[in-house]
């Protein structure tokens, strides 16, 4: 929330427009809920809700390329768990990891937290704007494929800069590497997550430096 | 309560003792202390969120919100200190930050928590220069008006609604800065109890939008009084200037209404000025024509000349007081008629027994019953806060079943059938285990249920079924009658029923009189009367009888009397007059008064203590304001046969809430409700 204040909400935040006219659970979604309400016992399903809205995102996003949860589906999520439908938009909308409208297909999540911003992530936003045509945070491009917003700290602050893509964390980025990325993923490729410059994990750049002969270790025929 | 462990707390040096399990508030509290607060309410779960009642607490590293912290043995509370002066302040300037200026428009100015709150603790001058936030207006129904602005998120009204009102549908979606309170998908609230929202608003967020930009709360005048829209007995404080009533809001009373009211009591007094009679009839030539109160008054004794004593008859309505009941009966006395009848519907009551038309087991009895069964109505709408109880117990997994057409009651439910044959029958099922093992049962009968021609037979079958679960007896009495209008208790406990020889409504309407009086009678359709009868019609509103009238004698509406009303729990007490009555409308105990001079059998009472000494002569009952009858074990039966019960399914009682009697008809708030409720396609589109 750094670009200017927010007065207060959109008030066609319920996006009557985007709104589709039915939602119902696929095959693969109801696999997945059998699952999560496993978990829990009867009385307490609604603690299922979190990962049923996630379910329900997840479904938007293989069906209409856009993971979202749109009202409707929140609905159904209440009525699946036996929840009062306000009970759990109040979820849905606390979370911002859960988008209440439409999005594009990619969603860029850049971390703009401090140690990301001192390693350069003022450098992924430019790409991502660049590469994206991207205006700026919570813009779509207009070819509906990406979607910029800034994030909190991811949390992978040993691999910063990092660019969040829906699920997966890439690292280490800079400005060219994340063009490369944006590009890859306009062309419908999906490179493997993780870090850009091939580091192994969180390892020091260039490879370890320490603990470069663990006997014990090897005595356990681990690596 | 003799079970609870007492602890002793000391606060500001000062030793309490409190039930183990109090917070630090409620201990302040005991000690006389008092602890700012706009989250906390005493009668809804605890949020603790508002950061205002924080209190130091010896040992503790920072102060508390002492509305959500438990005290225990020995523990030292200090609610007054430069520490605790300092929270306080600066929750306050975080509180004020986003509140907006706009003191002087605002409607809870005066009674507004925040701005009295801000006159101990709020600071001279802002230090915040960055923006304030606004938010979008919610739309919340006809008679509730939002500035969100002006929201604090205490979120006591999302807890009323979930909580004591059963309709979750309030909540505070978004975070941080962008937390809302909405309902999200903007509808009028779907309750009965929406007004109390307005009340638990600590800021001027939810106001009354009937009483928006009126005036200040201490421009008004305020009366204590009751209100007789439904039978609860609903303590109301009616707020008027001069010659109008502005609004009307609850009282305390713990063992009636807590501090709630249902918006039709609150909201229907614009009525007051619609479709008034505020002068004397009478039909000449077949039109009504204005005339004077001597002129009205010798049409009736004109007419009633030679009128032999059995072809005279009366009808009381539903919200008639007491006073003018009994004029009207004595009346008929002297006039030789025994013609009485206070049932507009028709229901087959018994007023042979008290404990045959009462809620006997007492409102606040309902905190104790450990199993419920209600009878052919809806509670929700017959008694908006008495259901509040109900669902309260409910809620505390109290079993439910219900008799009777399906509807949503707030909390859950178990449907046990919808005719007289599943009452018969409910010992049989599943649910007669539960009333069989419960030790107060309450077996609540709406008095709908009576309203059909096997009335009797149901009255006689549900306390057939109270007696065989034994649950008569000097300890609890486990049947209960639900009335709809407030004057009905009391017409019952006058007697004003047909007499001996008399004949009831049905006779009377079908010729079996010359002369009917109605009092405020337009409970059933005017169209029976038949054509020859003399129909006097006394009242305030040219409702449904009055259009059919010969005389017409204005009188005055339960806000401009003073009169007494029994709740239907026989519960006896006094309304007192909050304005004038208009034009020429008088109180109707004295419109009797009168009528009696000139018909030449003059009553004996000429002022209101005569006339309560009249009614206490009457029945013994109404020299005892304010008190519920214990129970007591009845071995009478109230007459009906219980096994003449028919096969049709019970009818709900009160279909439209919002106009269910000459209030709610008259009343544009009401009607507007009723639009807003009634589930048209294009709101659930919207």
């Amino acid at each position: 929330m750094t670009e200017g204040p927010v007065d207060h909400l959109d008030p066609n935040w319920r996006n009557s427009e985007a709104e589709p006219d039915s939602f119902d659970f696929d095959a693969e979604s109801e696999a997945q809920i059998a699952k999560i309400l496993a978990r829990y016992p009867e009385a307490k399903k609604a603690s299922g809700v979190i990962p049923l809205l996630y379910v329900v995102q997840k479904q938007m996003g293989r069906q209409t390329g856009s993971a979202w949860v749109p009202r409707i589906a929140m609905d159904k999520v209440g009525e699946r768990l036996g929840m009062a439908p306000i009970r759990v938009y109040e979820v849905a909308t606390f979370y911002f990891m859960f988008n209440t409208k439409p999005i594009g297909r990619y969603h860029l999540q850049v971390c703009g937290t401090t140690p990301c911003m001192l390693r350069g992530s003022d450098d992924v936003l430019r790409a991502c704007k660049d590469a994206g045509k991207l205006k700026g945070y919570g813009d779509t491009s207009e070819d509906g494929l990406f979607t910029l917003t800034e994030v909190e700290c991811l949390g992978a602050c040993v691999n910063a800069p990092i660019l969040q893509v829906d699920d997966d964390y890439y690292e280490d980025l800079d400005y060219g590497r994340t063009v490369e990325l944006i590009e890859a993923l306009r062309r419908g490729e999906r490179p493997a997550p993780g870090s850009t410059t091939g580091r192994q994990t969180s390892a020091p750049e260039g490879g370890p430096l320490t603990l470069l002969d663990v006997p014990m270790l090897e005595e356990r025929g681990g690596n | 309560m003799s079970d609870v462990k007492l602890i002793k707390v000391t606060v500001d040096g000062e030793e309490v003792e409190v039930p183990l399990g109090a917070t630090a508030l409620q201990a302040a509290e005991q000690a006389g202390k008092e602890i700012p607060r706009f989250c906390y309410h005493e009668r809804l779960s605890i949020a603790g969120n508002c950061r205002m009642c924080l209190v130091e607490v010896e040992k503790a590293p920072k102060p508390v919100a002492s509305c959500a912290f438990p005290v225990m043995d020995g523990m030292k509370i200090i609610t007054d200190s430069p520490v605790v002066r300092n929270a306080r302040r600066g929750v306050m300037e975080f509180l004020l930050i986003n509140h907006p200026l706009d003191c002087p428009i605002c409607d809870q100015g005066g009674e507004c928590d925040l701005q009295d709150q801000a006159m101990a603790y709020g600071g001279d001058h802002s230090r915040y220069h960055e923006h304030k936030r606004s938010v979008t207006d919610k739309y919340l129904g006809p008679l509730i008006k939002t500035i969100m602005t002006r929201c604090i998120q205490c979120t006591r009204c999302v807890r009323f609604a979930t909580e004591i009102a059963g309709v979750p549908e309030l909540g505070a979606v978004g975070r941080g800065e962008a937390l809302e309170i909405t309902t999200y998908v903007e509808k009028a609230l779907s309750t009965e109890l929406s007004g109390n929202l307005i009340d638990i608003c600590p800021v001027g967020a939810l106001t009354s939008r009937p009483y928006a930009y009126m005036y200040r709360p201490w421009e008004l005048a305020k009366t204590d009084s009751v209100d007789v829209l439904d039978a609860t007995g609903t303590n109301i404080r009616v707020d008027s200037r001069g010659p109008d009533v502005i609004r009307i809001l609850p009282r305390v009373h713990e063992e009636v209404n807590e501090e709630w009211m249902a918006d039709r009591g609150r909201f229907s007094f614009d009525a007051l000025k619609k479709r008034r009679l505020d002068r004397p009839w009478v039909r000449q030539d077949g039109k009504l024509r204005p005339v004077s109160w001597p002129e009205a008054f010798a049409a009736i004794a004109a007419r009633l000349k030679g009128v032999s004593g059995d072809r005279i008859g009366a009808v009381a309505g539903g919200l008639a007081d007491a006073e003018s009941m009994v004029a009207l009966k004595d009346l008929m006395a002297a006039l030789g008629s025994a013609n009485l009848d206070c049932r507009e519907d028709g229901a087959a009551l018994d007023g042979s027994e008290r404990a045959f038309y009462l809620f006997n087991s007492t409102i606040a009895g309902i905190d104790h019953a450990d199993a419920v069964l209600l009878i052919g109505g809806n509670p929700r709408v017959e008694a908006p806060v008495l259901n509040a109880r109900i669902r309260r117990r409910a809620m505390a997994r109290v079993p439910v079943g219900v008799i009777g057409a399906e509807a949503n009651l707030t909390y859950p439910a178990t449907q046990l059938g919808d005719g007289p044959d599943a009452l018969r029958g409910v010992l049989e099922g599943a649910f007669g285990d539960v009333l069989r093992n419960a030790k107060r049962p309450l077996i609540l009968l709406s008095r709908a249920a009576l309203a059909r021609p096997d009335g009797a037979a149901v009255l006689a079958a549900t306390w057939a079924l109270v007696r065989s679960l034994d649950a008569v007896t000097a300890e609890w009495n486990g049947f209960n009658l639900l009335h709809t209008q407030g004057g009905q208790v009391a017409a019952l406990d006058l007697g004003f029923l047909p007499g001996q020889g008399g004949k009831d409504l049905g006779a009377m309407l079908g010729g079996g009189v010359d002369v009917l009086w109605l009092l405020g009678a337009d409970g059933f359709d005017a169209s029976l009367i038949a054509p020859g009868t003399f129909v006097i019609y006394q009242g305030h509103h040219g409702d449904r009888a009055a259009g059919r009238a010969d005389v017409i004698l204005p009188g005055a509406t339960y806000l401009e009397k003073d009169g007494t009303y029994v709740s239907t729990e026989g519960r006896v007490q006094r309304g007192r007059r909050a304005v004038f009555p208009p034009g020429e409308a008088r109180e109707d105990w004295r419109i009797l008064r009168a009528a009696s001079e000139l018909l030449g059998h003059a009553l004996p009472y000429d002022d209101l203590f005569a006339i309560r000494a009249r009614l206490a002569e009457v029945n013994p009952v109404f020299s005892r304001v304010d008190e519920v009858p214990q129970p007591a074990a009845v071995s009478a039966a109230p007459a009906g046969e219980a096994a003449a019960t028919g096969s049709a399914a019970f009818a709900p009682g009160i279909t439209n809430y919002w106009q269910a009697d000459v209030f709610g008809r008259a009343s544009d708030v009401m009607a507007e409700c009723a639009r807003a409720q009634a589930p048209s396609p294009a709101m659930a589109a919207e």
